[in-house]
């Protein structure tokens, strides 16, 4: 908390930052909640990132504890970036993409992650919200937490903590998710920065250092164009 | 909103007098997970600062066992990964095979369920007898559950199907008698099963294991603490013993890693070489 922190991208704010405007680049990490609907999802929003995209991502996607676990292969055909599921203390690498295992609540210390058996919580291990507020407390402004597709509220706490901590917020738009649920909760628990479709969230990752959204200062949602 | 750097300097305080007070040292635990637990134990207590919880704490014995119970994460299953116990049946099974007695450590057994599993699975290889099972945790209270070995009926059908995954090919019923909602292991699964509270941070090595599993619990702790076990862990087992964690530890960043051959990469198991 008051140690460095080694992840941010430059201790010092870049010129836009300075007057407020942000971009990916300038974030720590990258988190994505998802569940019901979510592989498909993810497998669409992957492929928007570029292979030079260098601010570490990770996912929560809820499943089986039990279940085969092939979802780091599946995904791993959508993106060039390297993509692994965390081991406990792994180092947080840039131009990592983080799966989190399937029974453990993942957190993160500093500059590594740490792994949990505790109970469910938000009836889910993993839970997006443990995952978001610990980000939250570590990285404080410079997270970008994002929700997809979902039929439980896991995640909107977490979004929420994001949100107070200065981060940047967005959510897939529940018209478009296959489940709705998990949207609509995260809409209503705090002010969001964007609802978006997933293709919107794509072209918000892909424009990393070229700013065509940039961040509004003081939040809000912004008209995106299509 | 909380000053964080004063915050931490009270959570610090708050390990610190744990330690003083109840010879408990919680302070190389990883960080973000203790402080959940704090916090959901300040809740449980109904205090609003960590001063407050301190203050209680070091005062009261009860809110300090209260402390201790939510902290120490017990949550496991019988034949929890059943891949690990199927690597267990493949690879240890045949060594222990060839051993004139055998010596097991389960470090961090919480409420037992991981031991009856090992017995379950050694009885049915015929090797129960010759093995006499070390079974320890911090704490006393899960330690006295793990003892009575009384679970909820309600779990066993997970159990079962993962035992039969893990290699199992009996009747699993054969192993508890149900009674009311909760099930008893069998007598005969504990008679070589050694309970005894043992803390990794603080006590040391007090006998030489051929297996030693350490399952879950490590994940806990930063990487300074990791070592500083891994290190008991050696003093405990002679060249050949081996030692199994849990199905997302790794090895590969400790200084103890050399000491180690990998037998199954998947399940986790490092047998001792050097
Ligand atoms: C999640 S359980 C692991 C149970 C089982 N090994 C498994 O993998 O299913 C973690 C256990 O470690 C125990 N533990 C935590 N710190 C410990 C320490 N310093 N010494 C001994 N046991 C400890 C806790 O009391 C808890 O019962």
């Amino acid at each position: 908390m008051n140690r460095l922190h080694t992840l941010a991208a430059d201790p010092a704010p870049s010129p836009l930052e300075r007057v407020g405007v942000r971009r990916v680049n300038d974030f720590a990490i990258v988190l994505i909640g998802s569940s019901k609907g979510g592989l498909a999802a993810l497998q669409k929003l992957l492929g928007f990132l570029p292979a030079t995209f260098k601010t570490p991502v990770v996912i929560v996607q809820h499943r089986m504890e039990s279940a085969e676990d092939l979802l780091v292969e599946l995904l791993q055909k959508n993106t060039e970036l390297y993509l692994k599921e965390v081991e406990d203390k792994d180092i947080i690498n840039r131009g990592v993409i983080y799966l989190a295992p399937a029974g453990y609540h993942l957190l993160i210390e500093e500059d590594h992650f740490a792994l949990s058996t505790e109970g469910p919580v938000s009836a889910s291990r993993p839970s997006i919200d443990v995952l978001f507020e610990s980000a939250a407390e570590e990285f404080g402004s410079k997270v970008v937490g994002i929700i997809l597709t979902g039929m439980n509220r896991d995640g909107a706490q977490g979004l929420k903590k994001i949100k107070e901590a200065g981060g940047i917020t967005l959510v897939q738009d529940p018209e478009e998710a296959e489940a709705r649920q998990m949207p609509d909760a995260a809409i209503a628990a705090s002010k969001v920065d964007y609802i978006l479709a997933l293709e919107g969230i794509g072209r918000f990752l892909n424009s990393g250092g070229a700013a065509p959204f940039p961040f509004p200062p003081n939040g809000g949602k912004l008209s995106v164009p299509q | 909103m909380l000053n964080p750097k004063i915050e931490q300097i009270e959570f610090e305080l708050l390990l610190e007098g744990i330690y003083q007070a109840y010879g408990y040292d919680f302070r190389d635990y990883a960080p973000a997970s203790l402080r959940r637990r704090v916090q959901k134990s300040m809740d449980n207590l109904g205090v609003k600062t960590i001063s407050e919880f301190q203050d209680k704490i070091l005062h009261e014995k009860e809110s300090f066992v209260h402390f201790l119970n939510t902290v120490s994460i017990d949550v496991t299953a019988m034949f929890r990964d059943p891949d690990f116990f199927l690597a267990v049946r493949q690879k240890i099974v045949p060594i222990i095979r060839e051993l004139p007695s055998v010596r097991i450590w389960h470090a961090g057994c919480a409420t037992g369920e991981e031991v009856y599993a090992m017995a379950i699975l050694l009885q049915e290889e015929n090797l129960y007898n010759k093995v006499r099972i070390y079974a320890t945790d911090m704490n006393a209270v899960v330690l006295d559950k793990a003892k009575n070995g009384i679970y909820p009926l309600k779990n066993i059908q997970d159990c079962t199907a993962n035992y039969h995954k893990s290699g199992g090919s009996h009747e699993f019923s054969t192993y508890y008698t149900a009674k009311y909602n909760n099930v008893i292991m069998k007598p005969e699964l504990k008679k070589n099963i050694v309970w005894a509270q043992h803390n990794l941070v603080t006590d040391r090595s007090f006998h030489e294991f051929d297996l030693i599993l350490c399952r879950n619990v490590m994940i806990y702790f930063e990487r300074p603490l990791q070592e500083h076990v891994h290190q008991l862990f050696l003093d405990s087992m002679p060249i050949g013993g081996i030692l199994g964690l849990g199905k997302k530890e790794t090895m590969y960043s400790s200084a103890f890693r050399p000491n180690y051959m990998e037998m199954d990469g998947n399940a986790k198991l490092f047998r001792r070489v050097k």
